[in-house]
């Protein structure tokens, strides 16, 4: 049992802090999100000189080498001013698809240029008929010749309007295999949709699209490299969700010490002292279920199914209520789009729906061997 | 060194070693009660006191040279934790963890030598008399009065309530008002009373549950040696204080509800629908996933705490959430136990009428009402969270 940060980890988050409340407050998210990009690329080069681009990924291909928990620590901070650069589609979904899927030519061809801030990635495995499970898909992917045609169509694809390269999964002959699609290739047409947060996706049809032999990612078992990959999603956005949820805990207390009405302070209202206690009980679980999951996520399948599904359903919760409530105890002004609050409701809402919803990750949680153990002492 | 959640091999070690003697230690009446989840009476789980005693476990968390084992936090943990898994009974805390340490801190040598032993051993039964009918939540409007008879001794008078096990006590510890003070937290002393005076008696109360698991304590002009005062005479608020750290941070019972909660799947596993077993019914399963899953955060949280608490640190904010949501966790565990068993739960103590381990859960579900209510009730948690962690006005 070992919790503490190591003097890197510690390092690294008081310089994405630093990052955050300096560089990158809400006002700059606001700034950009009516934008057609909707964040700025010359932030995401600084990223990269920052070596935030290279955390997770193998030092063989370029990366730190450093476990998931460290990209855990980046994305918290990243919640607490909802960072608008696309961390979480580039580096976690993309990157680690073709790390995890790819021969090291191919980490060399699209990882390096995403990890020195030239290029970004997305990863295209959500479908109309898919609803939360990955697995669940219908683009085809057809031997040719020399290659691949892939048909079909892409949905919600985090970043697809921008990304330089699309990671997409596709059937070939009955299994999932992982092919990256140059979005300007003849076939490709993608249209940019603004999601409820104000980033950006992409819906995306592949119209018999011609891919060359070396775009395919030739893992053994491309499904469950797409499995890890949506639990590393997941664990990236309870992570995210933690530290959105500690902002939103510490503006709405902010709130309930100034605000006067009655002639008190309207933090001084008990109902509104217990409302604001469950809220931070429900950062404290998240907080530490996302622990858990985030050590658990480079760990063995079962363990990792184990503890993403739980803290994502306690994620989906928990982030419900918190954002909820900080709008109720915010009163009118909670109302307005002007008031902050109203920005971290709706990242809840894109994070509580992504990488499966409260029901998916509950429904999984209790298909698991570990929920249904005689013995009630399974390791955490 | 990078995050881990594995215990060390040590502890892992420890571990085995408490897993392995309690099937051999627990008796076989005690093992037969623990499956079917029936309460233990008081002389029962005086019995398994005397042999965690014999077996040097009794007081994981004393210091050796009082005679516990002096154990780490994580040991602590592990072994509080293997015995709620195990369902042994539920040792007395009044003696073990509240008073023992408060005379450790607070008592004079003459009182540590006196006292301390037969709690060890468990010759000598404690109880606790704080509230009173007039002083539940607001403890510090406590009326019960101790008054110098001039002769060494004080004469107190009053009632004490909700005393658990006062019946099977020899000795209580008291909040007494020994002077009218300016402040109610003032004036007030810390007495171990002698259930065997003359002048104190014990009407045990019925609770909710069907058990008379607490009493109303009676004082009539009792004479108690003032030697018996620990601490300062008039500054006992000091002395309850501390001992309601210490019993604040007792009652996650991470270990039990994951027994209750294991418990709640394997009647599910037996208890047979139209559609198959209750556990694959749909509904229930997602019933009981959404609190496996709260319960795990729960446990998440205890852990943060412990890794805490062994590199000497504060107890964090993730400390404070332990009572008050454990206590929750634990009561919502029996309500859907009581859904599991269906019309099993109308029965109040019938023996042959219902399965032997759907005996103890109507009974349990009702006392565990009691959870969230004592110890400090969950509003209580909330007042102080609110003021101490989040800074909000009074
Ligand atoms: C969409 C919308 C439309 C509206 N339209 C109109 C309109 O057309 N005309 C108009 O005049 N007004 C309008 N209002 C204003 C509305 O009536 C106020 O928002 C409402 O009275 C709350 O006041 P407040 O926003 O100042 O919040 P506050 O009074 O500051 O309340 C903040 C928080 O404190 C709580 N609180 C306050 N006092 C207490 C207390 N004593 N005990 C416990 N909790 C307390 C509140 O419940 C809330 O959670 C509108 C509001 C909204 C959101
Ligand atoms: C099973 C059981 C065993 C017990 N054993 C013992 C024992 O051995 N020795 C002993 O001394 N005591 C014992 N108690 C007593 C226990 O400590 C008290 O019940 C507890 O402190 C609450 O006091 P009360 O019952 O007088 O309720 P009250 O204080 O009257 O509270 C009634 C309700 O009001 C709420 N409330 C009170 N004050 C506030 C506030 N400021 N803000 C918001 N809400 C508030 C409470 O949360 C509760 O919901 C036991 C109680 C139970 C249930």
């Amino acid at each position: 049992m070992h919790f503490e940060l190591s003097e890197e980890q510690r390092m690294l988050r008081q310089t994405v802090s630093n990052f955050v409340r300096k560089d990158s407050p809400v006002e700059r998210f606001r700034k950009l999100r009516d934008g057609e990009l909707g964040y700025d690329r010359g932030v995401w080069r600084k990223m990269a000189e920052l070596g935030w681009l290279a955390l997770p990924f193998a030092e063989s291909i370029g990366g730190l080498g450093f476990p998931f928990v460290d990209v855990g620590l980046l994305l918290e901070q990243f919640g607490t001013t909802l960072v608008a650069e696309p961390y979480l589609a580039s580096v976690v979904l993309a990157g680690k698809a073709i790390e995890l899927a790819g021969t090291p030519e191919q980490a060399e061809r699209w990882l390096a240029p995403m990890i020195a801030g030239e290029t970004t990635l997305a990863l295209a495995y959500q479908e109309a008929e898919s609803g939360h499970a990955p697995e669940r898909c219908d683009c085809v992917a057809t031997r040719t010749a020399d290659g691949f045609r892939l048909h079909g169509q892409k949905r919600w694809v985090l970043n697809g309007h921008a990304a330089d390269w699309l990671v997409v999964s596709a059937r070939l002959g009955g299994e999932i295999a992982l092919f990256v699609v140059d979005p300007a290739a003849s076939g490709v047409s993608r249209r940019s949709v603004q999601m409820i947060d104000f980033r950006r996706a992409a819906m995306l049809d592949l119209d018999n699209v011609v891919v060359a032999a070396d775009q395919h990612l030739p893992a053994e078992d491309a499904a469950a490299v797409l499995e890890h990959v949506y639990d590393y999603g997941a664990a990236a956005a309870i992570a995210e969700g933690v530290g959105l949820m500690d902002a939103v805990l510490r503006m709405t207390v902010e709130y309930l010490k100034t605000r006067e009405q009655f002639g008190q302070k309207i933090g001084a209202f008990q109902v509104l002292q217990h409302r604001a206690v469950e809220m931070f009980v429900e950062c404290e679980l998240t907080r530490s279920a996302s622990i858990r999951a985030l050590i658990r996520a480079d760990d063995d399948p079962l363990l990792r199914r184990t503890a993403v599904s739980a803290a994502k359903a306690q994620l989906a919760r928990g982030a419900r209520w918190v954002t909820q409530q900080a709008i109720q105890l915010h009163g009118g002004i909670g109302i307005t789009d002007e008031a902050d609050v109203g920005l971290y409701l709706k990242r809840a809402v894109v994070l509580n729906t992504l990488f499966g919803d409260e029901d998916y990750h509950l429904v999984r949680f209790a298909s698991l061997p570990t929920f249904a153990a005689e013995r009630p002492d399974q390791p955490v | 060194m990078t995050m881990d959640l594995s215990f060390s091999a040590e502890h892992l070690a420890f571990r085995r070693e408490v897993r392995e003697w309690i099937p051999g230690a627990l008796p076989p009446h005690l093992a037969q009660k623990a499956k079917t989840g029936q309460g233990f009476s008081m002389d029962e789980v005086m019995e398994w006191h005397k042999i965690l005693h014999r077996r040097g476990w009794v007081a994981p968390h004393w210091p050796t040279q009082y005679g516990g084992p002096g154990f780490d936090a994580t040991r602590r943990f592990i072994l509080s934790e293997e015995l709620e898994l195990a369902g042994a009974p539920t040792l007395s805390p009044f003696g073990l963890s509240m008073v023992g340490p408060l005379l450790m801190q607070f008592g004079n040598e003459a009182q540590k030598a006196r006292f301390l032993p037969t709690i060890l051993t468990g010759e000598e039964v404690w109880c606790q008399g704080y509230s009173e009918p007039n002083a539940g939540s607001d403890l510090a409007s406590l009326m019960v009065r101790a008054e110098d008879d001039g002769a060494g001794n004080f004469i107190v008078n009053g009632q004490k309530t909700w005393t658990t096990y006062a019946q099977y006590a020899d000795w209580i510890f008291c909040l007494v008002r020994t002077r009218i003070g300016e402040k109610k937290q003032q004036g007030i002393s810390f007495l171990l009373i002698d259930m065997k005076t003359p002048g104190v008696s014990v009407r045990p109360n019925l609770t909710i549950g069907g058990t008379h698991a607490f009493c109303d304590t009676f004082f009539e002009n009792a004479v108690v040696p003032q030697e018996n005062v620990v601490g300062p005479l008039h500054g006992g608020w000091t002395v309850a204080k501390a001992l309601l750290g210490h019993e604040r941070t007792l009652i996650a019972a991470v270990g039990t509800s994951r027994r209750a909660l294991a418990g709640v799947k394997a009647l599910c596993r037996s208890v047979h629908t139209p559609s198959g077993a209750l556990l694959d019914d749909p509904l229930m399963r997602a019933k009981i996933a959404r609190l496996d899953v709260r319960l795990q955060a729960l446990q998440m949280a205890n852990y943060r705490a412990l890794a805490g608490a062994e590199l000497g640190r504060a107890p964090g904010p993730e400390s404070s959430i332990l009572k008050l949501v454990g206590s929750e966790i634990l009561q919502q565990c029996f309500e859907l136990a009581m859904e599991a068993i269906g019309h099993n739960g109308l029965s109040w103590f019938n023996e042959g009428v219902v399965p032997d381990e759907q005996q103890g859960i109507p009974s349990s579900f009702c006392y565990l009402r009691a959870t969230t209510i004592y110890g400090g009730s969950n509003e209580i948690q909330k007042n102080i969270i609110a003021k101490w962690i989040l800074g909000l006005p009074a």
